[in-house]
């Protein structure tokens, strides 16, 4: 089962944990990404591209489903202007066994980094707006699961 | 008539997010298209002025810069992404 949403709206970890367990499920692994808040960070947008975001997540958890044994899959990504302590990302499997419940999560949380059309703009305190770059670190873990 | 459309700095240093262009047969791959799109005004110029920091997809899919644009309805171009 997958479930894939871009949302505006905040997210329940327990809920989206919740609704990733059921019967035959042995392991449950989760990773959230927030808005960090260093060096005087008012706010960061996150920009996307409608038409493909979610196409771009469905195929990343159709990725993990071929390639581990996933009882469910979600991946849920806020899109618009969040504040540090926001959360952004929620990326979510479940398994019989953790092994595969964990790895497909990396897989995920490293993959859509550098995979899925989002684009973050920070603003500061003095008035600076910065879009962010691309890491090479992300580039690397993306390339690990090749 | 081919949608082109522009995300994050791309779009800020164009002026605008999206365009349409009848683009000429002469230009056939993506870095063919990039070099008329840079034509078009100082701030298309800018931002194209170092392809090895801008991202295409066409119809949706990404590809790299050899990648051929025939028959493709909507093109796009962003910079690398920084999701998650």
């Amino acid at each position: 089962m997958i479930n894939v949403r871009v949302t505006t709206d905040d997210f329940d970890v327990g809920d989206e944990t919740r609704a990733l367990s059921g019967r035959g499920i042995g392991a449950v692994a989760s990773f959230v990404g927030r808005v960090r808040g260093d060096d005087q960070l008012v706010s960061l947008t996150l920009e996307h591209y409608p038409a493909m975001t979610e196409q771009s997540l469905q195929n990343l958890a159709e990725r993990a489903v071929a390639r581990w044994l996933l009882g469910a899959v979600t991946i849920v990504h806020r899109v618009g202007t969040l504040v540090p302590g926001d959360q952004i990302v929620f990326a979510g499997t479940s398994s019989k066994h953790r092994a595969d419940a964990i790895e497909a999560m990396s897989f995920l949380i490293d993959c859509l980094k550098t995979q899925a059309p989002f684009w973050k703009r920070e603003v500061f305190a003095d008035g600076r707006t910065v879009w962010l770059e691309g890491r090479a670190t992300d580039a690397a873990a993306t390339s690990r699961w090749d | 008539m081919t949608t082109i459309k522009y995300f994050s700095w791309v779009r800020d240093l164009v002026g605008t997010g999206d365009e349409f262009h009848v683009v000429p047969d002469t230009v056939t791959d993506v870095r063919g298209l990039c070099q008329f799109l840079a034509a078009q005004s100082e701030g298309h110029a800018r931002a194209f002025a170092n392809l090895d920091r801008i991202r295409c997809a066409v119809d949706l899919n990404i590809v790299d810069l050899g990648a051929p644009i025939a028959g493709a309805g909507e093109i796009a171009f962003f910079p690398p992404v920084t999701g998650g």
